[in-house]
């Protein structure tokens, strides 16, 4: 019986990795890629620890299971944030069929910081209540 | 089919058919974020190999190996996202 479980959370986690893998080639766009190998790769990851908890049955491993797990849910939208504002800095493309990039002229190359209504840039309160004017 | 024969005869081959995928996309990555993503998911998918090999083996220390990669793999990011922010600066 406990054999037949961690047989299917290993399956579970392995087919996300494999998914991870297959959308990190087929994806069009380095946003999309990010997207991917975040959670399916995550939740992946973590379903294989799962199953090394459930077949050790020991509470030192179960822990160091855990501490694994509770780590990598904690890295990984980090590592991809980081990642992500640094790409799109340096002018990574996104995709051609993209339909709107919300960051669009409202950051300041220079410093890195978004611009405030003061210097040319308009802030998400001010557009909004342009747009409600208008109505 | 005992539990350790899945492991070794299934789910190992599908694990390395997607780290073998992953480093296509490393070798390809037309930006220099695409590899530092690649290598991201391809120390994860380590991470994958190395528990299920503690299991076949019998050998739960290997996990302590497994969280060092986590570790690293964490600042591999951090560190190579923080020079593609400082680069963009200095040109």
């Amino acid at each position: 019986m406990n054999d037949i479980i961690i047989i299917g959370v290993v399956s579970l986690g392995t087919l996300f990795i494999l998914l991870a893998a297959i959308g990190l080639v087929r994806m069009p766009d380095l946003y999309l890629r990010i997207s991917v190998t975040t959670k399916a790769a995550t939740l992946g990851v973590g379903l294989l620890l799962l199953g090394t908890a459930l077949y050790f049955k020991e509470i030192s491993i179960t822990t160091r299971a855990i501490a694994i797990i509770f780590f990598l849910l904690l890295t990984a939208p980090i590592g991809a944030h980081l990642i992500g504002r640094a790409s799109y800095f340096i002018g990574v493309p996104l995709w051609k069929k993209s339909v709107i990039d919300d960051l669009k002229d409202k950051y300041d190359h220079k410093t890195h910081g978004l611009k405030g209504h003061d210097e040319g840039g308009k802030n998400p309160a001010q557009e909004q209540e342009e747009l409600n004017e208008k109505k | 089919m005992t539990i350790y024969e899945f492991l070794y005869y299934i789910i190992m081959p599908i694990l390395s058919l997607s780290g073998v995928l992953v480093f296509v996309r490393f070798v390809l990555g037309p930006s220099l974020s695409d590899r530092v993503i690649a290598l991201d998911l391809l120390i994860t998918i380590g991470i994958g190999i190395i528990a299920i090999y503690s299991i076949v083996n019998n050998m739960p220390t290997f996990l302590d190996i497994a969280m060092i990669l986590a570790l690293i793999a964490f600042l591999g990011t951090v560190a190579f996202s923080y020079y593609l922010e400082k680069r963009d600066k200095n040109e």
